[in-house]
């Protein structure tokens, strides 16, 4: 009986024990962002949106960080889609289990943990100086590249593996080669999975600050790039950039700048959400 | 075929006094033309030997089934038929298969044109996440015609064959995996018939489904017979009984018996298969 007791105690306890652990994270989010949410709020308004950045705090806007995240997100999405669906469908579908193909394996995953600040110095090296783009958008969108392609990778080849082999069999069974059974059949089974792998990629790589900083982007650009060989400004190193700054009219403005910094990843996040849902019903019927 | 033989056969056989002693190898009888022929084919998959020195005749616009209990090869040897085995790790074939005189395994031949000749319908009913009509098409069109009206007809056709026309025709854009399973099989074979193959090779078809849609699908096999070769693997002495005109029995990789289905299930040369289709063992 005492025994019963016990044991029931332990049951209770670990469970408030639990239910305190799994509420530390949320919590201290939830206020992480109402403190920056009653901060920036003020700022927010189109004025802010659309100025350039400015010594003054009240002037400075975000309209050219904003413009260079954009840019980079859509030069790095179009770099790293090919590159990283290419990899991954050889790599499910084509590579030969042999030492070479767990060797590729093995390095992926590894650069999947390789820290950011690593790729920036890749960048700095091979694309601003050997190849010769400057701190250019293109520089840039390499390197974010470079950084999100194990991820792309990796989300690619778990979504040609969720492709139920029924389907590559009634494929072949009606005369398909291999390359159309990829094409007609896998890849579409598939692409939802890839999709929501690359958005969640791509809403890392807008994140990013470490390796744009070490290629040598700038904090200050009063200018929208009109070319991928512009110098350009993204919007977390505008944040970090007036964070640093003493005044506190900046850290409003930073406060501010994360506000919409956030809504960009959320946003992309429930739209990866939501593909994925869309494409699991589309596969299960 | 029907079951009074089946039923007949099972009474007949217990009493039957006869035990013969095994022979290795079983002729089938020779009085119609062949579509398959089959000299000393083996399978193994790496040191497993899954296919032992099977010899057969697998006879033109008729069923032939394949019956034994699980793992003794039938599956197998039916995907031998259009090379569905290549993609396993270590298969490796040794022997001679003909078909309709070309040797597969050894004539140079294109694999995706053999697999258009012998169609497969498989055990789950497996349709593409896509509309009917795709479905239906996609043999097809991996053939390269884009013919819209060509398209639709051959749809319709094939729809129509396997009786399922009227039952898809208003909506041919919807999903293929809404249809209930028994829909989705005959999907599945009208997907098959599209190509227009020769032989239709069918593995368990009906093992997913229910009596009545499994009713259905008999009877369209039945009705299949006069335009295609028919070879079904079958864990279902009823179904075999029921629908083919020739039955292989298949144990532990070998063949060892093969004759018209009346003989299999009224009076089987041999105890092994009299044992499995009375149920003895299996």
């Amino acid at each position: 009986m005492n025994n019963v007791l016990i044991s029931k105690t332990k049951d209770k306890v670990f469970q408030i024990w639990g239910l305190i652990a799994t509420l530390i994270g949320i919590v201290l989010l939830a206020l992480f962002i109402g403190d920056i949410f009653m901060d920036g709020i003020q700022r927010l308004n189109l004025d802010f949106l659309t100025s350039l950045p400015s010594r003054m705090a009240d002037q400075s806007g975000i309209k050219t960080a904003m413009a260079g995240s954009i840019w980079i997100l859509g030069l790095t999405a179009v770099i790293s889609f090919p590159l990283g669906v290419s990899a991954g469908l050889y790599l499910e579908e084509y590579a030969k289990k042999n030492r070479f193909s767990s060797f590729l394996e093995m390095n992926i995953s590894n650069l999947a943990g390789v820290p950011s600040i690593i790729y920036g110095l890749l960048g700095m090296h091979i694309f601003v100086r050997t190849l010769g783009f400057g701190t250019s958008v293109l520089a840039g969108a390499f390197t974010l590249a470079l950084l999100i392609l194990p991820i792309i990778i990796v989300a690619t080849r778990e979504a040609v593996k969720a492709v139920p082999s029924s389907i590559r069999e009634a494929s072949y069974g009606l005369g398909a080669s291999k390359w159309q059974t990829i094409w007609y059949q896998v890849l579409p089974a598939s692409f939802g999975g890839i999709l929501t792998g690359v958005i969640l990629a791509l809403s890392r790589a807008v994140g990013e600050t470490a390796p744009l900083i070490a290629i040598g982007a700038l904090a200050y650009v009063p200018f929208v790039p009109s070319s991928p060989m512009d110098d350009f400004s993204v919007l977390p190193i505008q944040i970090f950039d007036w964070t640093s700054r003493p005044q506190h009219e900046f850290v409003i403005n930073a406060a501010a700048a994360i506000l919409v910094l956030l809504a960009i990843t959320l946003l992309m996040n429930g739209i990866a959400v939501i593909l994925r849902n869309r494409w699991q019903k589309k596969l299960t019927g | 075929m029907n079951q009074q033989i089946n039923q007949a056969g099972k009474d007949q056989s217990v009493d039957n006094p006869q035990r013969k002693t095994q022979k290795k190898h079983q002729r089938p009888q020779d009085n119609g033309p062949n579509i398959i022929r089959t000299e000393n084919s083996n399978v193994y998959y790496g040191n497993f030997q899954a296919i032992k020195d099977v010899t057969m005749h697998i006879k033109r616009n008729a069923i032939t089934a394949f019956i034994g209990p699980s793992g003794c090869g039938k599956s197998t040897f039916l995907r031998t038929f259009n090379r569905m085995n290549d993609s396993i790790d270590n298969f490796k074939h040794t022997g001679d298969i003909y078909i309709e005189g070309t040797n597969i395994y050894k004539d140079k031949i294109q694999v995706e044109q053999l697999r258009k000749d012998v169609g497969i319908v498989f055990q789950k009913p497996n349709p593409f996440p896509k509309t009917v009509f795709d479905n239906v098409a996609y043999g097809l069109r991996i053939q390269g015609i884009k013919n819209k009206n060509i398209l639709e007809e051959r749809v319709k056709d094939s729809l129509q064959q396997v009786g399922l026309w009227e039952e898809v025709m208003d909506d041919l854009k919807r999903n293929a995996l809404a249809l209930s399973g028994g829909q989705q099989q005959r999907l599945c074979i009208a997907r098959t018939l599209a190509v227009k193959p020769s032989i239709i090779l069918m593995d368990e078809p009906t093992s997913a489904l229910d009596p009545i849609s499994t009713a259905k699908i008999e009877d369209l096999i039945t009705k299949l017979k006069e335009d295609y070769t028919i070879i079904i693997v079958t864990h279902n002495m009823q179904q075999a009984g029921r629908i083919s005109d020739y039955t292989a029995f298949l144990y532990m990789g070998e063949l060892i018996e093969y004759d018209t289905a009346h003989k299999i299930f009224t009076n089987p040369e041999y105890t092994k298969t009299e044992n499995y289709i009375t149920g003895r063992f299996g």
